[in-house]
Formats: C-alpha cells, sequence, structure tokens
C-alpha cells in the first residue's frame, strides 16, 4: 500500500466574500484576480509547503500536488514549481504530480527537463502524472480543445521518448516538431519515472491508461462507479493478455481525523465551505455552462460510468450534501478508531494499491491540518498498511503494473546506466 | 421548418476521404452559398428567394452536420483548398459565391487562392480578419444559444427568429450545434477566427467584384473587420444593413436580399 497525502491549496481569503459556508458561489472562470491579495498568497503557499513536509515527517508516502489554472479553488498553477522546492526540502516521500496538464504545453521539451530536474534533485523521488486538464485550463492556456487528446498522447510519446532515448534525435509530430532533442538533464529513475493517470470522466483515458499498463487514480468519485471504471481498466488489461490488479489501481477520496468525534466532524464540514470547488461536492459552485461544453473538449459519446456523477457535480446540478458522502464513504472523517473500520471498508470495496488522503482543504486551517496529519501518522497510517497486507493490496512501487511482478527482485540501478538502455 | 419549403435536393459529393452534403434547389447561374461556425442553419427564406433566380449550391462542409471530418484540416485555407478541388470536379468557373459569417472567411480564402474561379463574391458578416478596433464575439466561451442570441439585433422582430433559435432546441439541433462548435474549434481556435496573412493575400483580388455586407449593428463581427476587408480588396463596396445584427439575410431578409440581387445580377 502506498499513501499520499492532497490538498487543493485553497485561497481562503475570509475578506473575499467567496468564503465560508455563508460565502458567494464562484462561477467558473469569472472572479478576477483584481481581489487577490499577495500577502495572503504569500502565506498560504508557505503554509501548504510547510504541511507536506510535516506529512513527510508523519509517514506518508508520498506529497501529492495537482494544477489547475485561473480558478480561486487551488493555488497549484505551476506544479513542477512546487515540486521542486519538495524536491529538495523533503526527503524521503514521492513527489506525485496529479498531474501536469499535458495538452496545454506547446513546448514539451520544457516539461522533459523540468521533470528530469526534479527527479534529479529529489534523487529519484518523482511520480510524473498527467491529466487532459478541465475546460478551464485550455481556456486559460488557449490550447485547443479539439486537440486535447491528441496532444496528449504526442506529448506523452515524445516526452517518454526524450527520457529513454539518447539524444539528438528529431521529433517531427502532428502536434509537436523538434529538429533537435538532446536534453542535457535525464531522469535519475530508470528507464525514467513512473507514470500515473489521474481521472473522473474520459473513457479514452482509462482505456489508453490500461493499454499503456499505467496505474490509474480515480478522483474522489463514489465508490460504486469508481469500481466499475476499474472495471473497464481491467477488461482492457485482459484484451491486452495481462491481469491488472491493486498495483494499477489508485484512489483519492476526503479523510479528516482529530481528536474528538465531535471535533472532527466540526472541521470536515469545513469540506464543503471555503472557496467553491467544482470538485469538491457539496460545495461546487456555479457552473459556467460554455465551459462544460468547451467544443472538443470530451468525446461526446465515450464517458465513463463515473462521468454522469463527475460532470453534474462540475454542473452543479447534483450537489451532494455533506450528510450524504459521509453516509457513502467519499468524506470520512472521526478520531483514528472511528476512521480505520470506514477506510477499511472503501479498500475492501475498491482493492486500491494506492490511496491518497484529501485533507486540509476547503475552509481548514494550518492547525485542522496538522492535527490530523499527525493523528494519521501515529494510529491512521500504520493500521492502514496492515489492513492492506491483510487485504494484500500492493502498490505500483512493489508489484510492477506492467507485469504483475514483485520489484523486490529488481536491482537498483545507477543513472550511469540509463544511456546505454534505450526503450520505455 | 426546412421542410414547408423543401425545393431542395441533397447530393452527395464524394471526396477522396469522405462525403459531403450539398443541398441544391433552383435554376441558371451556379451560387455557392457557404454556412457558418455552427453548420447548415436549415432551408431558410434567403435560401428559397435565391434560388428563384439562381442555381443554389449549399453544402455543409467537412466536419459539419452530415459532412465526414477530415483530420488533417487545422484550418480554413485547408477547407478553401478542398472546395477548390470540388468545383474543379464539378467543371465549374466563373461562379458566384456568397459566405457567410465564418463561411465569409472561406469564400474569402478560396477567392484569394484562385480569384479566376469566380466572378461575383459577397462577404456576409465575415469573420477571418483580425479587426483593429474590437474583437471577434467569441463563440467558444458562449453557448450557442447564447451566440445565437447576440446575433440578432432585435430577435422578437424577426420572422425566423424560432427557426435559427429554438425556445427548446431539440437534443439532435443541440447536437448539429456541437458538432458545427467542434468542428470550427478544429479551424479557428488560435488565432481565434482569422488569418493574419489574409489581408494581404485579398490585394490579389483585384478583378473580382466584392461585396461586403453585414447589419450596421453587427455585435458578432466588429465593423473594423469589415473595413479592413474593404480596404484590402481592391475595388469592394461594403454595404450595412440598418436596424440588424450579425445576420441580415435573417433579420431583415428584403433589405439584404435587395442589395445582394441587385450586385449578383
Amino acid at each position: 500500500m502506498f499513501i499520499g497525502h492532497f490538498t487543493e491549496r485553497p485561497y481562503q481569503d475570509p475578506k473575499s466574500g467567496y468564503f465560508g459556508a455563508t460565502g458567494k458561489s464562484i462561477k467558473d472562470l469569472t472572479v478576477s484576480n483584481d481581489i487577490y491579495d499577495p500577502m495572503l498568497g504569500s502565506d498560504l503557499y508557505n503554509r501548504y509547503l510547510d504541511e507536506k513536509i510535516y506529512a513527510e515527517e508523519m509517514g506518508f508516502d508520498g506529497l501529492m500536488l495537482n494544477e489547475h489554472h485561473s480558478s480561486p479553488f487551488c493555488m497549484g498553477s505551476t506544479v513542477n514549481v512546487e515540486a521542486s522546492i519538495l524536491a529538495r526540502i523533503t526527503s524521503k516521500a514521492k513527489i506525485v504530480l496529479l498531474g501536469n496538464v499535458l495538452p496545454i504545453w506547446d513546448d514539451p521539451l520544457w516539461l522533459v527537463e523540468q521533470l528530469a530536474t526534479i527527479d534529479m534533485i529529489s534523487k529519484g523521488r518523482l511520480v510524473s502524472g498527467w491529466v487532459r486538464g478541465t475546460a478551464r485550463e485550455s481556456v486559460a492556456h488557449n490550447s485547443p480543445p479539439a486537440y486535447n487528446w491528441e496532444r496528449f498522447q504526442e506529448a506523452h510519446e515524445f516526452i517518454i521518448k526524450a527520457w529513454t532515448e539518447p539524444g539528438p534525435f528529431r521529433w517531427e509530430g502532428k502536434h509537436y516538431q523538434y529538429r533537435y532533442v538532446n536534453p542535457w538533464v535525464r531522469p535519475y529513475q530508470k528507464p525514467h519515472p513512473p507514470i500515473m493517470l489521474p481521472g473522473v470522466v474520459s473513457r479514452d483515458s482509462v482505456v489508453w491508461a490500461a493499454r499503456q499498463r499505467i496505474p490509474y487514480v480515480m478522483l474522489a468519485t463514489q465508490l460504486e462507479p469508481t469500481r466499475q471504471s476499474f472495471e473497464v481498466y481491467k477488461e482492457t488489461a485482459r484484451e491486452e493478455g495481462y491481469e491488472a490488479g491493486p498495483q494499477n489501481f489508485g484512489y483519492l477520496w476526503k479523510v479528516h481525523v482529530d481528536e474528538t468525534e465531535e471535533l472532527a466532524e466540526e472541521v470536515a464540514r469545513k469540506f464543503v465551505q471555503g472557496p467553491s470547488n467544482p470538485f469538491n461536492a457539496g460545495n461546487e459552485g456555479t457552473a459556467n455552462p460554455a465551459l462544460n461544453k468547451l467544443p472538443g473538449m470530451t468525446s461526446r459519446r465515450r464517458t465513463l460510468p463515473t462521468a454522469q456523477v463527475a460532470t453534474a457535480n462540475r454542473g452543479g446540478q447534483l450537489s451532494r450534501s455533506f450528510e450524504d458522502q459521509v453516509d457513502d464513504h467519499t468524506i470520512i472523517f472521526g478520531t483514528p478508531k472511528t476512521v480505520i473500520p470506514k477506510i477499511r471498508h472503501v479498500l475492501e470495496y475498491l482493492r486500491p494499491g494506492s490511496v491518497f488522503f484529501w485533507d486540509g482543504d476547503g475552509a481548514m486551517t494550518h492547525d485542522d491540518q496538522m492535527r490530523s496529519l499527525r493523528l494519521m501518522g501515529e494510529e491512521v497510517l500504520p493500521a492502514v498498511r496492515e489492513i492492506a497486507d491483510e487485504l494484500e493490496l500492493p502498490s505500483s512501487f512493489e508489484v510492477d503494473p506492467k507485469t504483475g511482478k514483485k520489484f523486490d527482485a529488481m536491482e537498483s540501478e545507477t543513472p550511469d546506466e540509463i544511456a546505454a538502455t534505450p526503450g520505455d | 421548418m426546412a421542410g414547408e419549403f423543401s425545393k431542395f435536393e441533397v447530393q452527395e459529393i464524394v471526396i477522396p476521404e469522405g462525403k459531403l452534403q450539398m443541398r441544391i434547389a433552383g435554376e441558371g447561374e451556379p451560387l455557392l452559398l457557404l454556412h457558418g461556425e455552427l453548420g447548415f442553419p436549415g432551408w431558410m427564406g434567403y435560401h428559397r428567394t435565391l434560388s428563384e433566380q439562381f442555381r443554389v449550391m449549399a453544402p455543409s462542409h467537412p466536419g459539419y452536420d452530415g459532412s465526414d471530418r477530415l483530420d488533417w484540416a487545422m484550418h480554413v485555407s485547408d477547407i478553401a483548398g478542398v472546395y477548390l478541388q470540388i468545383l474543379d470536379d464539378l467543371e465549374l468557373s466563373g461562379i458566384k459565391m456568397m459566405g457567410f459569417s465564418m463561411g465569409g472567411w472561406l469564400a474569402a480564402e478560396m477567392a484569394a487562392m484562385d480569384p479566376g474561379k469566380f466572378s461575383k463574391l459577397v462577404l456576409v458578416g465575415p469573420m477571418g480578419v483580425k479587426p483593429e478596433k474590437g474583437e471577434i464575439y467569441d463563440l467558444f466561451l458562449n453557448l450557442a444559444t447564447e451566440f445565437l442570441e447576440e446575433s440578432f439585433l432585435d430577435p422578437d422582430s424577426v420572422e425566423e427568429y424560432a427557426t435559427i433559435r429554438p425556445s427548446e432546441p431539440s437534443p439532435e439541433q443541440e447536437e448539429v450545434w456541437e458538432v458545427g462548435r467542434e468542428q470550427s474549434a478544429r479551424l479557428a481556435w488560435k488565432p481565434f477566427m482569422y488569418n493574419p496573412t489574409l489581408p494581404h493575400l485579398l490585394r490579389r483580388l483585384k478583378t473580382l467584384q466584392t461585396l461586403i455586407i453585414s447589419g450596421k449593428q453587427d455585435s458578432i463581427v466588429p465593423f473594423d473587420s469589415l473595413r479592413i476587408y474593404n480596404e484590402s480588396i481592391p475595388g469592394s463596396s461594403l454595404s450595412l444593413i440598418d436596424q440588424s445584427g450579425h445576420r441580415p439575410e435573417i433579420e431583415k431578409p428584403e433589405d439584404f436580399l435587395k442589395v445582394v440581387t441587385n450586385f449578383l445580377k
């Protein structure tokens, strides 16, 4: 079992009017950054980095970051900058990017170089996830949505090649062209940093991940549709001639632990407060229908079982109450004693090899997050590891998602050998 | 609705990578009509009137309506090249051409590539040229219905408004719009709805009689785009229909057709 920590890093500004249980709901891409308070922004960036350091100290295996653009609910618009800092200020945990928004990069050689640099400085702790991004990412960087999926696939192929094959080489693709690819930084890990694919909606991407044998992480989706989406992956894996197991699956959901049941509930309710977040059920804000219909962004006929739920949430039409989310375990809160069996239920239901606890979000304060991280480290993480062992839920770092074989036997290789071994 | 005046036949145009739909009606000189960014709008009054004088040819561009998409086509000029090949195959030359909005841009690209193929050119509220003042309405960040609403000055006064923008669009209609928006985004997402080199290339249309026309109150394509078209195409004329938005052919059909048929004579 691989256990990661995640928060969207919300821009929490009580003065903004877009904050708290009684705050105005935000309509996507309609809030001017004129209200942005740089002093507050600076404090928040540092707070979220401090929390990541503490999460590592408390025993989390992974420090997960994501990226969104032009939206108060997520301050992480340059995930590689945050990851670069973590590379130097942490020492054990993997830095899990879920992920870089591939299609919005017009020059993915920058990604080849930036991510390899992070892998260098962190001494091989980078887990490099990709996403297609939401409509707001395409709008913010003016990336053509109708070519989003083509650009995603081509950028992935290009990056893997640039990481694994000796340069210089040429790349004459449909969307990207280079005549001299020879970056003077190579990944520390061999053959390259592990890739993960997070998602909620696209059948294309889950099938693609299964074909590439890349672990798939479902993001805060409801349990049954999540299980069904994992089935889509498993069926594709069978078609490809391999058996997908826990090492191929990850799940992110909201978990908050506190000192008493009362305090845990009081704080967990803050998940659905704070700046509206289209991915945070119960506080999605007001949908921007034009964003949901960004032309060509998503294939209209190829969606996952979770899509109806996810897109409805994004549309604000299916705002699920805090109580409903608690009932179906998509929000888990309590003391360590009461939280552990609920986590067990999720692990039994979905059988993921990697989990990411989404915490410290919405209107939660730094102190709220630090208490939860401490209790997780002291009591929850050890118990979850035991449960995972009992349920036989190996992560993609223990069992190779491509082969289903344990990594134990594999020798660690030095960076010197990388250049001599082309191919993925 | 289209069925009421369905005096047109639909032909299939076969091109190497697929098939296109082409609606044909009337007798006389060929008049090629190129639709805008949402696809073929339906057989409207102006189609009917024009088909009384001309052999109206109204195709659906590749990727719109029922016409096959060409994956390689990423620019409006690519579609222009496809149409010129089709005109070659049909052995049509010296024809009259009229394009609406994004279809006006397409018509301008075709004319710039092969001016001798056309005898007269009408650009109706043409996109395709970057205005120095104002901005082309962002139809990708607004819904199709919002775009259509913005395309008329006074929707209540427009007879065919309920046809072009039904108060409760059917799922089929929504699908046509979304297919059209997607194809338009494939062709003109960035730069948004213009070709920066087009004004320079339009100077070639020295001998092609060109009319640039739109509503005086067009809030989709700024007047400045029309001005640049007018200044770039030697000898072109510019006409503005008063009390009309971006779709004068629907908002003020009588005034529009009077100017246009007079020009096309």
